[in-house]
């Protein structure tokens, strides 16, 4: 029933834009995978390409392996939510979940059924005759899940479907597509450019930018091991700094232009000695300590179960240009919280910090691309 | 001791006073006495209901009733026949020269039908061009384009139009997601038309079906001149009127107050459907327009082309034929400008009059409309909102009724007004209020009434808010419908036709009399005229509201 969707060298342009100019992606049978990155990257147009929203103009994409570059969006067989769920106002709750499995001509008795276990799925049972105006917009977000899923279409498409929605219910909702894709166990392809929604929802993440694949895994892995820059400063917050590249006896490691050295868990220990690095830290990796790196604290936000504080480190220590340079202190561990102006001495965490190549766009870190 | 106030008197206290008293002088009184000398026996002035047996008893009256009904319905069958597919293939698909093919539409929405019927006279006529050439070139006899089938072509082509803005509006507010949401779960593209395109737009299609079945059955300069025999109720009300001397008109006033009750009942219901059947949708991604290729897209543009082609033919007739060099009333071969020499010297006056009273009538309405819709959204009490629903009393009175009411009200001492510039001008503001009416109340709805608590708090006082802060922004809509106004003012012909005298005379009014006396050479200079004035408003209108449609 479901499959899994591979994507082979593909190519989208808009007359002399090229928007995708070569993408590849293997989507397993069942998998939770997720688009994510800035606006414009290309993530819906990659999205309705699968959806056959939008041509092919080179590669393949395959339903297992059956290619489906010619086919027409409506013999696809897909599920799709749109980001404003396109509910059809004129129909009813029922009559809007019921569309699909009238095109498929089912029967009456089997149509029933299938209708309300789904519209309990989705817990819309209670407005099921209503018309969608007088719907929520949690409440039309299930009807449009409920509406996509009941056809059993072969992948689930979701395009950032929790954008209209306010903070509170977006995380209720969250949760709710979660348990239904896994109760159901459909392939599904989900759009967002809002990372805490991937990082929450995710089997797998691809990170895109200017219509290129960054780093594809795990939640965990793209956020604790970064593939370059870009992911590991669009992914949360990351502080960068200029550093030198180091071999000795013992091992691999890296030193900031204060001459601060830190051996790093899992660095590679195949570098050219000497060469010239960036390290990134994030503002949860640095622990305060009697050596290291010293700061003074420019401002200072109290966030209740951490402090964030934004710093000023000594000339050329760090890559210029950053929006801020950040620490933030978790209160549970810490004994007092410090005043603007004054001075600390911070540790970067060896064995949560990343390393970089020069030009940003590989890591040092073993096991990275 | 504080004593009490009830009623806060202020400027806007006597605004408000000032327009019901207007209203309850101009419209209801008249209105009311129309409607009460429709129960009224002729002779002895005791109620009666024998005017409306007449009616229904001689099948000469009451036909005309079935003739109107079946106008009515087969124009606006035709109409949404035309005009909704229209809107829907030149929304969905590329279509050259869109821009123009809309303004030529909406230009042949505006001017007046009589110019329609007219120039089909000219064209296929008894002595008309085509008629004349396929006689001579073959010896074919054209169907005829008097009585039902003229005015059927007519009022069709003067009428779609509105279906075909109505449908295009609606059509850009359904969001293509709806659409891909459709393919998504495998329906087809021809069942996505009928089971989603459709159902979105059905409620508008119907709100403008009924707006051309009201206009359809109000309209008398078309049946009047292209129907000859086949007479409508407008025409009869028209004839009966005009025969009775002496001012018994208690028939022709039985006769309005049927008209009005049908078209009272058509606009309700137009009304509801908009309010209760039609759906919120907004638009985020509207519908994108595809390329066709091949003869498809060949035979979408002829088609399209032919359509736009036959509703925008009446003025280029009028214009070539107004430059036609004429013998009497007949039109020789060759071109002069003897058409435009002879209106100059004895119709110049009837020029004049269309500018003269359309400006001061534009001016009133304006003043009005800024009150009205400030008073009706700003200060909302039962009185404010018995002016509001009267403001749309115009909607529902045909022009022919409304000449007969004001004629029967004002026509004695103490308020003689009949035969008068001021009548005319009256009519014209009653009429044409509501274009600009609404376009100022939309536009007040979306000033935040924070604005004027801010110049107030700063000092200035309520009155000095109104023309300082509030006026000014209103601005763009007021210009917008001002100019809607005045374009429907100048092509005003049914109240006019009755109220008119020989000073007073507009030029629809010449026109028409011109059409008439056969004499089509004067008749078409001067329609040309009209038409010029009425494309240059048009394009002032497209210019000042940065619009490129128009909503009646």
């Amino acid at each position: 029933m479901s499959n899994s969707i591979n994507i082979e060298n593909v190519v989208k342009r808009y007359g002399d834009a090229t928007i995708i100019p070569d993408l590849s992606v293997q989507i397993k049978n069942g998998e939770f995978f997720t688009l994510l990155g800035p606006s414009g990257c290309g993530k819906t147009t990659l999205l309705r390409m699968i959806a056959g929203f939008n041509s092919i103009e080179g590669g393949s994409i395959k339903f297992d392996d059956k290619e489906i570059n010619h086919i027409s969006a409506h013999k696809r067989n897909i599920g799709m939510v749109f980001q404003n769920y396109a509910i059809f106002p004129h129909l009813t709750v029922r009559q809007n979940v019921e569309y699909g499995l009238k095109i498929r001509k089912i029967k009456k008795p089997e149509m029933k059924k299938k209708v309300d276990d789904i519209l309990d799925v989705v817990k819309i049972s209670d407005y099921q005759n209503r018309l969608p105006e007088r719907l929520s917009g949690g409440q039309q977000q299930r009807v449009a899940l409920a509406r996509a899923i009941v056809i059993h279409p072969s992948v689930l498409l979701m395009d950032e479907p929790l954008s209209n929605l306010d903070a509170k219910l977006r995380i209720e909702m969250r949760s709710a597509i979660r348990e239904v894709q896994k109760q159901v166990g459909i392939t599904t392809v989900y759009v967002t450019h809002d990372q805490e929604e991937a990082l929450a929802i995710s089997d797998r993440i691809a990170i895109m930018n200017e219509g290129v694949i960054q780093q594809i895994g795990t939640p965990e892995r793209i956020y604790t091991r970064p593939n370059n820059i870009f992911v590991s400063t669009f992914i949360g917050h990351s502080n960068l700094f200029c550093g030198i590249y180091h071999k000795d006896t013992i091992g691999a490691f890296v030193q900031f232009n204060n001459g601060y050295q830190v051996y790093v868990h899992d660095l590679k220990q195949d570098c050219k000695e000497g060469m010239k690095v960036i390290i990134s830290v994030r503002p949860e990796e640095f622990l305060i300590s009697e050596e290291g790196l010293k700061v003074k604290i420019k401002n200072r936000t109290f966030l209740g179960k951490y402090t964030n504080y934004e710093m000023e480190f000594e000339k050329g220590m760090v890559i210029d240009n950053q929006p801020s340079l950040e620490y933030s202190q978790d209160l549970g561990q810490s004994s007092r919280i410090y005043e603007v102006g004054e001075s600390l001495t911070l540790k970067p965490n060896a064995f949560k910090i990343n390393v970089f190549a020069e030009d940003g766009k590989s890591s040092l870190i073993k096991g990275c691309e | 001791m504080m004593k009490e106030r009830r009623f806060k008197f202020d400027f806007w206290t006597i605004v408000t006073l000032v327009i019901a008293i207007v209203f309850a002088l101009f419209l209801v009184y008249p209105l009311l006495s129309l409607f009460a000398s429709g129960f009224k026996d002729p002779d002895t002035q005791g109620f009666t209901l024998d005017n409306f047996f007449k009616f229904f008893e001689k099948k000469y009256y009451y036909r005309t009733l079935w003739h109107s009904f079946l106008v009515t319905t087969c124009t606006t069958a035709l109409a949404v026949a035309i005009g909704a597919p229209l809107a829907y293939f030149s929304t969905v698909y590329k279509v050259k020269l869109k821009g123009l093919m809309d303004i030529l539409i909406i230009i042949s929405m505006l001017s007046p039908p009589f110019i329609g019927a007219y120039s089909w006279i000219v064209l296929g006529g008894r002595s008309g061009v085509i008629t004349k050439f396929f006689m001579n070139a073959f010896g074919i006899e054209t169907p005829s384009v008097y009585g039902f089938g003229g005015i059927l072509l007519v009022l069709t082509l003067k009428l779609y139009p509105y279906i075909y803005l109505y449908t295009k509006g609606a059509l850009k507010k359904v969001d293509s997601s709806l659409s891909e949401a459709a393919e998504s779960l495998g329906c087809s593209p021809f069942r996505k038309i009928t089971t989603v395109i459709i159902p979105l737009i059905a409620p508008t299609i119907l709100a403008g079906s009924l707006l051309v079945f009201m206009n359809a059955l109000a309209d008398f300069g078309t049946p009047m001149l292209i129907g000859e025999g086949y007479t409508v109720m407008p025409v009869l009300i028209y004839n009966e009127f005009i025969s009775e001397v002496g001012g018994k008109a208690n028939f022709a006033a039985a006769l309005a107050v049927i008209l009005v009750i049908i078209t009272g009942v058509m606009f309700l219901g137009q009304k509801y459907v908009v309010n209760k059947k039609s759906f919120t949708m907004s638009s985020l991604r509207p519908i994108q327009e595809k390329q066709l290729h091949g003869l498809i897209n060949i035979i979408l543009h002829v088609t399209i082309g032919l359509v736009v082609l036959l509703s925008i033919i009446p003025q280029l007739t009028v214009i070539y034929t107004s430059f036609k060099a004429t013998k009497g009333a007949m039109f020789t071969d060759g071109f002069s400008l003897e058409s435009y020499k002879t209106i100059f010297d004895n119709l110049g006056k009837s020029i004049l009059n269309t500018y003269k009273f359309g400006i001061i009538a534009i001016i009133i309405i304006v003043l009005m409309a800024m009150f009205i819709a400030y008073i009706t959204t700003r200060r909302r009490s039962w009185l404010t909102n018995i002016i509001d629903s009267m403001t749309m009393f115009p909607y529902i009175i045909p022009g022919s009724v409304l000449g007969i009411t004001l004629l029967l009200a004002f026509n004695k001492k103490p308020m003689l007004l009949s035969g008068t510039a001021v009548i005319i001008i009256i009519a014209f503001v009653v009429r044409r209020l509501p274009y600009t009416l609404r376009s100022s109340a939309a536009i007040l709805y979306q000033i935040s009434p924070s604005m004027e608590e801010a110049a107030i708090s700063l000092g200035d006082s309520p009155l000095k808010t109104f023309f300082k802060v509030t006026a000014i922004m209103m601005m763009p809509g007021v210009v917008s419908g001002a100019i809607l106004s005045w374009i429907t003012i100048i092509n005003e012909l049914s109240a006019s036709v009755i109220l008119y005298t020989g000073d007073t005379r507009t030029m629809s009014v010449a026109i028409y009399t011109e059409v008439i006396r056969s004499s089509y050479g004067t008749a078409a200079a001067l329609a040309s005229i009209l038409t010029l004035t009425t494309v240059i408003s048009l394009l002032l209108f497209f210019k000042l509201s940065g619009k490129k449609e128009i909503s009646l």
